[in-house]
C-alpha cells in the first residue's frame, strides 16, 4: 500500500543524506521524496511516498523518527490529506494539432507555458492520478520530457 | 582566520574567554567529565594533540586505530562512561570504521573525533582527505562536521548527550584542522543542547505497564529473554527484584549475560543459535515471552515464523524501532528499563509455577551444557570451567569471534553486569585483545581475560605492545585448534568437511608474546592447565598463554541457519557424555 510520510527536518547540511542514505541502508523503497522550507526557518519538509506492507512503513516512521536531525514524523494514510505533485511535461505537437492539445490540456486545468513550433511545454499540478491521467491522453502525440516535483501533502484542518 | 582579536588586544578579564577549537575540545570534555582517551597522531589533528600536551588525560596510544575504537569501546562497556577515541583525516579515519561498526551494532556509548582536511579544501582530494561523515553515517548514531568554531563546544556536548542516552552507541565528530586552530570568544556563544528533533522516552507508559504486569501474573509458561538493554540500563538489580518478586525463569542473550547471576536457579543461560537446551525448549513451549532490552536478532529467533508459537509476547525496549521489527510485540512497553522494571514489579504476584518449574529442571537435568573431558588433549571448554573456578567467577572477560566466544558464553558463569565483553552484533574478530585493554584501563583493579581464537588473535595482536607500554596486567588466554574453528565446523556440518582456506599457520604465540616484553606461556597438556591458569593469574605484566587445544571440537547445541530453536544439533553426541 501508497503512504504519504510527512517529516518536518532540521535545515542543516547533511539531512538529506542522513534520511537518503538510511532508506537505501534499510532497503526501504522511495516511490517519491519532495524537499522544501517551511514556514519556519529552520525547519524543512520531506514529503516521502513509500510503497509497502503496514510493518515495513511503520518501520520506515520509526527509523526517520530515530534520526537526530529529524523533528516530527507523520504518516497520512487514513487521514483527510490534500496531496499534489506538479509536472511539467514537453509534448510534440505540430500546429495542426495544437486545438485538441489545447482542449486535453483545459480539460486537466494545464497551462501551457512554453510554445514552439514543433512542441508545447505544459504545466500541470495535481493529486497523482490526474497527472498520470494527463501523461497518458498524451502519448499519442509523443511525449518529449517529464519532470515531476515528487507529491507534496497537507491535512486537512 | 583568527586574528581580528588576538587575546592580548582584549582586556585581561577577558583573556580567558578567547579560545581555539583545540582547547575548547580538552576543555569541554574535561568539563563533561572525561579522563582516558585512546587515540593516534595524524598531520590535521597535531593542534589538537598540542593541547593535549599538558592535558589532565589518561591518554592511551594505540597501534593500530582500530584496535584504539575497539578499547574505548569496551572501557565504556566496562565503566558505562562514554569512550573516546581521536584519529587523523584519511586513513586514521577509515581504520576507525571496524570499531565504529561493533560499537553500533551493540549500542555502544562513544565519542569519536576525526581530523579532516582543512574547510576550503573540502571536497578537493585533498591529501588524506577522505569524506568521513558520508563513510561513517550507517554506522554511527550520528555523526557531523563542525566548520565553524562557534558550534564547537556545544556540539560536543551534542555529541555526548546523543551517545549515552536513549538507545546509546557511538556518535562522530569530524573537525577540520583550521577549526582546531581558530578562535572564538566563548562569551558570545551558546555552549547549551539544541536537538530539536532528538526526543527521549525514558519513562514507561502507566496503561503498558499494568497490561504488562497484568500478562505476567496470568502466565502459567512465562520465560525472560533479557538483554543488552538491561546491561545498558544499570537494571540488573531491578531485573533481579522482579524475578524474585514473581518466580521467573530467565534466559539472557550473548549481550546480555551478567544481567542476571547464572549461578542462580532461575537462570536458563544463554538462548539462541549457540544457546542451552532448556533456555531454546523454554521459549518454544512458553505461553509468555518478556523480552527486556533485546532485539530479537535472528541469531536469538532462529527461523522467525516458528519463534515462541505459542507465546503472546511482551516487549520492553527503550528504542521504539526495536519493538515489532522482527517479530510482532503483543504487549510493547517503550522506555528505560531502570524506569519500567520495579513499576511492573510493584504490581507482580508471586506464583509457584510448579508444573513449568518441573519441566524446566527435566530439561536442565537432561541436556546440561557439557562436552567430553578426555585426558589426552586439552578441550577448550575444560580451560574454561578451570578459568572459572581459579578467578571465582569474577573475571572481567572479552573475548575475540568464533567458538571461542561461545564456549566463553556457555562456560564462563556470570553472576555480573559489565563482565562479558564481547562483540555480538557484528561479531568482530580481533576485537578481544584491544578490549581487555580498554577493560583493563577502565578497571585497573579487575581481573581481566581474553578469551581468544587464534585466527582473532592474529587480526590484532599487536596491540600486545600497547598493553605492555602501558603496564596493563591483562591476560590472554588462547583456545588455539589451529583453525578457524566456527568456520570449520559450519564446513564439516554443511559442506562435506572440505576445510577451504580456514586453516592458517600461526607464528608460536607465547614467543611472539615473550618478543613484545609480555610474559608468554605455552600448555599442550591437560595436566598443565592448572598451573599455567595459576601463573598467568600471578603475572605483573601481560601474558598470553596458549592452550594448543583439540582441533576439530564443536560448539553444541547448534540451531542451524533457517530451524527453529527446538531444532537443535547436538543433543545426542551431548546425551552421549553423560
Ligand atoms: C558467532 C556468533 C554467535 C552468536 N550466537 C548467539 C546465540 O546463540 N545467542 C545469542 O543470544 N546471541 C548470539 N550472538 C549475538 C547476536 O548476534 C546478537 O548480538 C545478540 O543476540 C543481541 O543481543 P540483544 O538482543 O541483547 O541486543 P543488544 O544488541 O544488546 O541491544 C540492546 C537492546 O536493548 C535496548 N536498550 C538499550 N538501552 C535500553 C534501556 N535503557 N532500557 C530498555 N532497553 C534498552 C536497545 O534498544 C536494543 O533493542 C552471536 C554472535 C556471534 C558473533
Ligand atoms: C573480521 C572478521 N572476519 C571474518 C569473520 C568470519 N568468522 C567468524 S568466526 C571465524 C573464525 C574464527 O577463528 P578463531 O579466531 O580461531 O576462533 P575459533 O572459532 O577457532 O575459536 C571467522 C573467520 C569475522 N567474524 N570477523
Ligand atoms: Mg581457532
Amino acid at each position: 500500500m501508497k503512504h504519504i510520510i510527512s517529516a518536518l527536518v532540521e535545515n542543516k547540511p547533511g539531512v538529506l543524506a542522513h534520511v537518503a542514505g538510511m532508506f537505501a541502508a534499510r532497503a526501504f523503497n522511495i516511490d517519491s521524496l519532495a524537499v522544501g522550507r517551511t514556514e519556519t526557518e529552520d525547519l524543512s519538509r520531506m514529503t516521502i511516498v513509500v510503497i509497502g506492507d503496514d510493518r515495513v512503513v511503520e518501520q520506515v516512521r520509526k527509523q526517520l523518527a530515530k534520526l537526530v536531525p529529524v523533528v516530527k514524523v507523520q504518516d497520512f494514510v487514513g487521514k483527510p490529506v490534500v496531496a499534489r505533485d506538479l509536472m511539467l511535461v514537453t509534448i510534440a505537437c505540430p500546429p495542426e494539432k495544437r486545438p485538441e492539445v489545447f482542449s486535453l490540456i483545459e480539460m486537466f486545468k494545464g497551462k501551457v507555458v512554453d510554445i514552439s513550433t514543433r512542441h508545447i511545454m505544459v504545466e500541470v499540478s495535481g493529486p497523482e492520478e490526474k497527472i498520470e491521467g494527463f501523461i497518458n491522453v498524451c502519448r499519442p502525440y509523443g511525449i518529449k520530457n517529464v519532470a515531476r516535483t515528487g507529491t507534496i501533502a497537507m491535512t486537512r484542518q | 582566520m583568527g586574528g581580528k582579536s588576538t587575546p592580548t588586544a582584549k582586556s585581561p578579564g577577558k583573556e580567558s574567554n578567547i579560545k581555539t577549537g583545540a582547547q575548547i575540545v580538552v576543555d569541554t570534555l574535561v568539563d563533561l567529565g572525561v579522563d582516558t582517551m585512546f587515540g593516534y597522531l595524524g598531520g590535521v589533528v597535531l593542534p589538537l594533540f598540542d593541547r593535549l600536551y599538558d592535558a589532565p588525560f589518561n591518554f592511551i596510544i594505540p597501534r593500530h586505530e582500530q584496535g584504539g575504537c575497539h578499547m574505548a569501546d569496551a572501557y565504556a562497556r566496562v565503566t558505562g562512561k562514554p569512550g573516546v577515541v581521536i584519529a587523523t583525516s584519511g586513513p586514521g579515519a577509515c581504520n576507525l570504521i571496524t570499531g565504529l561498526a561493533t560499537a553500533m551494532m551493540d549500542s555502544v556509548p562513544l565519542v569519536a573525533f576525526t581530523g579532516q582536511v582543512r574547510t576550503d579544501l573540502i571536497g578537493n582530494d585533498a591529501f588524506q582527505e577522505a569524506d568521513t561523515t558520508g563513510i561513517t553515517r550507517p554506522i554511527t548514531k550520528h555523526n557531523c562536521i563542525v566548520k565553524d568554531v562557534k558550534d564547537l563546544a556545544r556540539t560536543i556536548r551534542e555529541a555526548f548527550h546523543i551517545a549515552t542516552t536513549g538507545r546509546p552507541g557511538p556518535v562522530l565528530i569530524d573537525l577540520p584542522v583550521d577549526v582546531e586552530v581558530s578562535q572564538c570568544d566563548m562569551s558570545k556563544v551558546s555552549q547549551e543542547i539544541d536537538l530539536p528533533g532528538y526526543r527521549l522516552k525514558h519513562r514507561g507508559h502507566a496503561r503498558q505497564i499494568t497490561n504488562a504486569a497484568k500478562a505476567i501474573n496470568k502466565s502459567d509458561r512465562p520465560v525472560l529473554y533479557v538483554g543488552g538493554g538491561v546491561i545498558a540500563a544499570d537494571a540488573a538489580q531491578e531485573l533481579r527484584a522482579l524475578v524474585e518478586k514473581a518466580h521467573l525463569p530467565v534466559s539472557m542473550t550473548l549481550m546480555g549475560l551478567g544481567a542476571f547471576d547464572q549461578t542462580r536457579p532461575e537462570s536458563l543461560d544463554m538462548l539462541g543459535m549457540h544457546g542451552s537446551a532448556y533456555a531454546n525448549y523454554a521459549i518454544q513451549e512458553c505461553d509468555l515471552l518478556v523480552a527486556i532490552g533485546s532485539r530479537f536478532d535472528d541469531r536469538v529467533t532462529g527461523k522467525v515464523k516458528a519463534f515462541a508459537p505459542q507465546a503472546k509476547i511482551l516487549h520492553i525496549d527503550i528504542d521504539p524501532s526495536s519493538i515489532s521489527k522482527n517479530v510482532n510485540v503483543d504487549i510493547p512497553v517503550v522506555g528505560d528499563a531502570k524506569d519500567i522494571l520495579p513499576r511492573i514489579t510493584e504490581l507482580l504476584e508471586y506464583r509457584e509455577r510448579k508444573e513449568w518449574f518441573e519441566k524446566i529442571a527435566n530439561w536442565k537435568k537432561q541436556f546440561p551444557l557439557r562436552y567430553d573431558p578426555g585426558d589426552k588433549v586439552i578441550k577448550p571448554q575444560y580451560v574454561i570451567e578451570r578459568l572459572w573456578e581459579a578467578t571465582g567467577g569474577n573475571a572481567i572477560v572479552t573475548t575475540g569471534v568464533g567458538q571461542n566466544q561461545m564456549w566463553a558464553a556457555q562456560f564462563y558463569k556470570f553472576h555480573k553486569p559489565r563482565h562479558f565483553i564481547s562483540s555480538g552484533g557484528l561479531g568482530t574478530m580481533g576485537y578481544g585483545l584491544p578490549a581487555a585493554i580498554g577493560a583493563q584501563v577502565g578497571q585497573p583493579e579487575a581481573v581481566v581475560v581474553d578469551i581468544d581464537g587464534d585466527s582473532s588473535f592474529n587480526m590484532t595482536m599487536t596491540e600486545l605492545s600497547t598493553a605492555v607500554q602501558y603496564e596493563l596486567p591483562i591476560k590472554v588466554v588462547i583456545l588455539n585448534n589451529g583453525y578457524m574453528g566456527m568456520v570449520r565446523q559450519w564446513q564439516e556440518l554443511f559442506y562435506n568437511k572440505r576445510y577451504s582456506q580456514s586453516c592458517l599457520k600461526n607464528p608460536e604465540f607465547a614467543a611472539v608474546a615473550e618478543a613484545m616484553g609480555a610474559v608468554g606461556i605455552s600448555v599442550d597438556k591437560p595436566q598443565d592447565v592448572d598451573k599455567a591458569i595459576k601463573q598467568m593469574l600471578s603475572q605483573k605484566r601481560p601474558c598470553v598463554v596458549d592452550f594448543k587445544v583439540a582441533r576439530e571440537e564443536n560448539v553444541w547445541p547448534m540451531v542451524p541457519a533457517g530451524k527453529s530453536l527446538h531444532e537443535m544439533d547436538g543433543l545426542d553426541i551431548m546425551e552421549s557424555m553423560a
